[in-house]
């Protein structure tokens, strides 16, 4: 398991990462975390000519934003994200969601960024952006891209990134919006840090009588790419979310999916637990919730 | 593609070498700088056997080139020691538990056992496990690698009781 | 704490608490596991594997990938079987020939078909990509009761039929017992494939001196005969093949048997005069590698009375080896020494069958087969018991085998040396608080969680005689199973013994050292154990069977107590005294009524080594001593009816999980888990305690995570460790254990085997758990490994 041949460019600046891509032509690919490029290529199913890493571009690193939302640059180690409190404050659903990525030697590496470029289907961190409907930025030799979340998942592990364009950051729009936000996420997986089977994640917003204000709910692992489940996220808005409501509500995400099987669960067997999931989480979100609700 | 020159600090050891840009950090450490003691398990980033501090961090080194280590330090297992050769705490705990049989995932463990108390001092049962649950022992069934964890953080702390957590500014405690 | 042997012996250095020797090394990263040997101008080897579960291999173009600079060679499987003679199989199979890599036809898919050879691994890598070869896919089967059928695909089709193995035993009146019984009851269990997979995969090293024409080797291997196999195929006499023991395995668990790897690598540094390594990669391992378990499906029929006394029991085994055969079938034939479990059950029936398909090769895995022959046994016991609505622990203390009984010889004509059955299960109930553990069960079960319990108990057959092989085979008529130890004091006084073998973390020099410090009555950690290499020792039949405590701690007493005797000797002709009139303590001689009379350890050293005129008349000068053991109770051959004596020591286990399942998601959660251990004496509680922890995880793995799934193309979609999952840290509870001591009387200290118990009973633990929690809902599961969706899939037939 050794990798194929290439080439490396360090790049120091974003200019040059555009440089080099620009230059490098469709078979050179971008480096940050490396935790699933690097086993990609050691088992040859990835086979880069020039590898541009950008682990030392100070521009592509570092937690910032505003009131309305929480900047993370692209290369920015998913640990470092996890620790941070103004994560922490500002997308409660994504420090939640970090724990359950791979493991800490692996968040030490990996970045929020690579993640959602890489696009695994069951990955949190996409799963989350998703949920948040997160604003991309991307960068090419010819200028900045803005890229809405909704069309960025193309297919598995595809996305509409051009082959010249490096994702720079990612805005998690902050639900600042009034009413008490609460975060729920929940996945099934075979062992503890193993890539999930499902993985569903609810942000909820409940006014001060617990009522449901807003909502935004998705799934991972039911269909090539992270799946937003409207119809659940519609079914909670006004409710209080009384375990009838939210049981009927995941109900629906089971008949928004079409999933299908692998050596580990069958399509049912998700289908199943991904409304599980989705209940799960929303009970969660709404339990955090009321818990804040709760307190003077 | 032809080898480019590294520099690379390796337990406080400065190594300047030509590498390939495909060679791992792991393969490096391993065949080049004949620092033998991180072994390689399944080359894929899933069982820990080749873990390494980098920058202060626990990391898989089969899952880096050698080449981006370039400007960086590593430490690895032969740096536990002291310069005299002595075990440090945590390695002699391991020694006094038993926490190893055939001793081949040991130094991964040892590395991320490391990192933790050094961020770390008292750790709960879960923050131990969470440090080594992305290390795989076939050996042990854990017991006596978690016994051994916590029974060096206990003796560092009874040896130092002013300790506290380095390297780690910015960990937030709730 | 201190153990007891049988004469009530007092031990200063056995069974006390101690530091090992190996871990030293170990948490210094100075391990020399194989691939930290190198060598001046070694290549690197990768392989070529087949895509096709079967397939002809019509040509194989190996240009391109010789025209990379750096490589070598590229070998085909046609060139190295003219060179070597066929692997060696357990059976009498000469129209089932196996070689390292597949001649004309493929078998599985990942089987080697080409080997390259380069300057790196690297490069080998990069050559193996651009060897060509053409296939010509042919029918395959996967599935072992599909390969029995008259019109399956043939895997070996000289052999004529997939069946490689099929023998039913009868011993004792099973028919009778049946007739008589009360009640019978039938049932299937299944055994998932999974296997040991060390972190460490497999490795060697060969290099090949035209000048001494002897091939050195170093590899991460425990195999009985290993050296004399490989010079067979390769054809060379026996004393020109050197393996080195001084290699430290990285875990084996029982799989490290790289005949074929070695083979390969032998004649490729023959072939091309450098040194040859070949580490396999976790790809190439867990395909190619040849080491997958045993895959199993039970037919179980038991016959029981009404007060849960359990009369007979009818076993069909049928076994998937996978491709070749191997050493995998004798599997089969080791579950024959404990075929009752710890139970008096009057006469069983047993059907071995083995059936090669087109899946990757089964080798010995951790209990040589016993494993899963527990899981159906102990399923039986559960079964029984519901059926009586009678309390599991209850049907287990009518039935166990009782401490008076021993030696107590079951239906197949094992005998079981010694035990205490009833005492190690009270003692791991009380551990467990089990009234309490009851009451915390159900009140899960009042939450509406299921909750579980398991109950089971199992026999760890140990230091083994090899008699499964001519059970199997006629033609081999092994009946003993010898290890041997050198010890020396030399010069200076210090002792150093010799073992001929190599460890994967079991502790041997530990032990030897333990065993001889006790002998000698000198502090262990003077002693120094080293590992020799084949031709330089005697013989050995290395760490398998759980055989190492007894038979290589048998002979390392045997050469100490010899040195012993000649350190008496040497007293006696000094003090002009007869021996009798001596007593031995701490290394020095003294007179027994008159202690002050005495000559010290170093004096006695002296005499021996320089002092030949004060040595007894024609003794040998120098103090060394070798001792080769036979196998207690060894040396016979089976009777015509299959009834054999196998292993001479029995140790025991009780084991009690609590566990929980998520309605919602099948997924299993160990809460508790208590275990009661019985080895006889332990010569060091830690490597004990060690070796019961790690099998206890294996054997979680094998029952909730492991298994090498194939798909209906032939293809093994578990492959990486991405899929294949080992348990880590978060899937294994705090394991809570109880020791007893009932010592073997057939050993040099009581003691018995340990490496494998754990394994052999955690799976059928976790089973009786899980199926514990789903009686409320009257459903049961015996298939392992019971993974979330086929238990979610299973409760979806009760809820809707």
């Amino acid at each position: 398991m050794k990798a194929a041949a290439f080439d490396y460019i360090r790049a120091g600046d974003l200019a040059e990462v555009c440089r080099a891509l620009d230059d490098g032509g469709p078979d050179c690919k971008i480096i940050a975390g490396g935790q699933t490029l690097v086993p990609m290529m050691a088992m040859r199913l990835a086979r880069p000519s020039i590898l541009i890493d950008i682990n030392a571009v100070g521009e592509l690193q570092g937690i910032g934003g505003d009131e309305t939302s929480l900047v993370i640059k692209a290369c920015t180690r998913q640990a470092a994200a996890e620790r941070s409190p103004e994560v922490r404050a500002k997308a409660p659903l994504l420090a939640k969601a970090l724990r359950f990525v791979g493991h800490p030697q692996t968040r030490n590496r990996g970045t929020v960024g690579g993640s959602i470029a890489n696009a695994d289907p069951v990955a949190e961190i996409p799963l989350v952006a998703l949920t948040l409907d997160a604003g991309l930025v991307a960068e090419s030799a010819g200028g900045a891209r803005n890229i809405g979340i909704s069309g960025f998942f193309h297919g598995l592990m595809e996305t509409s990134l051009a082959a010249d364009e490096c994702l720079t950051e990612v805005r998690f729009p902050v639900w600042n919006g009034g009413g008490i936000v609460g975060t729920g996420f929940r996945e099934v997986s075979i062992r503890a840090g193993d890539f999930a089977i499902v993985a569903a994640a609810v942000q909820l917003a409940l006014d001060e009588n617990g009522v449901c204000k807003r909502a935004a709910v998705a799934l991972g692992g039911v269909a090539p790419t992270p799946l937003r489940i409207e119809a659940t996220a519609e079914a909670l808005l006004s409710s209080d979310l009384d375990a009838k409501t939210v049981g009927e509500a995941a109900r629906l995400a089971a008949h928004e999916i079409d999933p299908v099987a692998d050596v580990h669960a069958s399509a049912e067997y998700r289908r199943r637990t991904a409304r599980v999931m989705v209940e799960r989480a929303i009970l969660e979100a709404r339990d955090e919730a009321l818990g804040r609700v709760a307190k003077p | 593609m032809k080898p480019r020159e590294i520099s690379v600090t390796v337990n406080a050891k400065h190594y300047r070498s030509e590498v390939p840009p495909r060679l791992t950090l792991l393969d490096y450490l391993r065949e080049v700088l004949g620092l033998t003691g991180t072994h390689a398990g399944c080359e894929h980033g899933v069982c820990g056997a080749c873990s390494v501090i980098f920058d202060g961090q626990p990391i898989r080194s089969c899952l880096m080139f050698a080449i981006q280590a370039d400007g960086h330090e590593v430490e690895t297992v032969e740096g536990l020691a002291g310069a005299d050769g002595g075990l440090s705490p945590l390695q002699d705990a391991f020694w006094e538990a038993h926490a190893l049989q055939c001793g081949y995932c040991t130094p991964g463990m040892l590395m991320a056992s490391h990192a933790l108390l050094r961020a770390n001092p008292d750790p709960t049962e879960d923050e131990i496990k969470e440090a080594i649950g992305g290390n795989l022992c076939r050996c042990t069934g854990y017991q006596q690698i978690v016994e051994a964890v916590r029974l060096a953080a206990k003796r560092m702390r009874e040896a130092d009781p002013e300790a506290g957590p380095e390297g780690n500014k910015d960990r937030v405690d709730e | 704490m201190s153990s007891e042997a049988p004469e009530g012996r007092r031990f200063r250095y056995v069974s006390r608490k101690r530091r090992t020797k190996e871990d030293r090394r170990f948490i210094a990263g100075q391990g020399r596991f194989v691939a930290d040997i190198s060598l001046p101008g070694m290549k690197h080897v990768a392989l070529v594997t087949s895509p096709h579960p079967a397939a002809r291999i019509e040509a194989i173009r190996t240009e391109e990938a010789l025209k990379i600079e750096g490589v070598l060679a590229v070998i085909t499987g046609e060139e190295l079987a003219r060179a070597t003679d066929p692997l060696m199989s357990g059976l009498n199979l000469p129209d089932v020939r196996r070689f390292p890599l597949a001649v004309d036809r493929a078998r599985y898919a990942g089987e080697w078909v080409a080997a390259v050879v380069a300057d790196s691994r690297y490069i080998a890598e990069d050559g193996a990509e651009l060897v060509e070869v053409d296939y010509d896919p042919l029918p395959f089967v996967v599935d072992a009761e599909e390969a029995m059928n008259e019109d399956a695909p043939a895997v070996h089709p000289a052999h004529g039929t997939n069946v490689l193995y099929q023998r039913k035993f009868v011993y004792g009146a099973v028919d009778d017992d049946f007739a008589a019984a009360d009640h019978r009851l039938a049932f299937r269990a299944c055994w998932g494939r999974s296997s040991t997979v060390p972190i460490e995969t497999f490795g060697v090293l060969a290099e090949w001196h035209p000048g001494t024409g002897i091939l050195d080797v170093w590899a991460s291997i425990q195999m009985p005969k290993y050296p004399e196999q490989i010079a067979r195929a390769l054809r060379l006499d026996a004393n020109c093949v050197r393996v080195h023991y001084d290699v430290d395995v990285g875990g084996s668990y029982g799989v490290k048997r790289g005949i074929k790897h070695t083979v390969l690598v032998g004649y490729l540094a023959r072939k091309l005069g450098c040194p040859v390594r070949l580490i396999e990669d976790r790809l190439e391992n867990m395909t190619g590698g040849d080491a997958h378990g045993p895959e199993r499906i039970f037919d179980v029929e038991a016959a029981f009375n009404g007060d849960g006394e359990i009369r007979s029991l009818r076993i069909r085994a049928l076994d998937n080896v996978g491709a070749y055969a191997g050493r995998a079938p004798l599997q089969l034939a080791k579950p024959i020494g404990a075929i009752v479990g710890p139970y008096r059950i009057n006469s069983v029936e047993y059907e071995a069958i083995s059936v090669t398909t087109n899946k990757t090769v089964q080798e010995a895995v951790r209990g040589f087969g016993q494993s899963p022959t527990n899981f159906a046994i102990e399923t039986a016991v559960d079964k029984i018991a519901r059926a009586l609505d009678l309390d599991r622990v209850e049907i287990r203390k009518r039935n166990f085998i009782r401490k008076d009984e021993f030696p107590y010889t079951i239906p197949s004509g094992s005998e079981y040396d010694s035990g205490d059955y009833l005492t190690v299960q009270d003692k791991v109930l009380d551990l467990a608080d089990f009234p309490a553990l009851l009451a915390r069960r159900d009140a899960l079960r009042a939450e509406g969680t299921l909750a579980g319990i398991g109950i089971s108990s199992c026999l760890e057959p140990s230091g083994g005689n090899a008699a499964f092989e001519p059970l199997f085979n006629p033609a081999n008529e092994t009946t003993t199973w010898m290890e041997s130890c050198v010890t020396k004091i030399d010069l200076a006084g210090t002792v150093t013994s010799i073992m001929a073998t190599a460890s994967a973390g079991q502790g041997h020099e530990t032990l030897v050292a333990t065993v001889t410090a006790e002998e000698l009555e000198r502090d262990p950690d003077g002693i120094r154990v080293v590992r020799s290499d084949s031709l330089a020792s005697l013989p050995s039949n290395s760490p398998v069977a759980s055989r190492m405590a007894i038979m290589l701690g048998g002979a390392a007493s045997g050469a100490a107590k010899i040195l012993k005797r000649k350190l008496i000797d040497i007293a006696a002709h000094n003090l002009q005294l007869p021996a009798d009139r001596l007593v031995y303590e701490g290394g020095n001689v003294a007179v027994r009524d008159d202690p002050g009379k005495k000559l010290a350890w170093d004096e006695l050293v002296e005499i021996a080594h320089r002092k030949y005129h004060q040595m007894p008349l024609g003794m040998e000068p120098g103090l060394q001593a070798s001792y080769v053991w036979e196998v207690p109770k060894g040396g016979e051959l089976p009777d015509a009816d299959g009834r054999v004596r196998m292993y001479p020591c029995y140790s025991f286990e009780a084991h009690i999980p609590l566990i929980e399942i998520d309605r919602d998601t099948g997924q299993v959660k160990i809460l508790e888990y208590f275990i009661g251990h019985d080895c006889g004496t332990m010569i060091n509680p830690d490597i004990v305690h060690g070796m019961v922890y790690g099998g206890i995880a294996h054997g979680i793995g094998a029952a909730l995570y492991e298994i090498f799934a194939y798909n209906e193309d032939g293809q093994l979609l578990t492959g990486t460790f991405m899929d294949y999952l080992l348990p880590s840290v978060h899937e294994i509870p705090d394991i809570k254990m109880v020791d007893h001591s009932t010592p073997s009387p057939l050993t040099s200290m009581g003691q018995k085997g340990t490496g494998e118990g754990g394994y052999l009973g955690a799976p059928a633990a976790v089973a009786s758990a899980v199926n514990d929690a789903l009686a409320p809902l009257g459903l049961e599961l015996d298939a392992l490994p019971m993974r979330p969706g086929d238990i979610e899939a299973l409760l979806r037939t009760k809820s809707g």
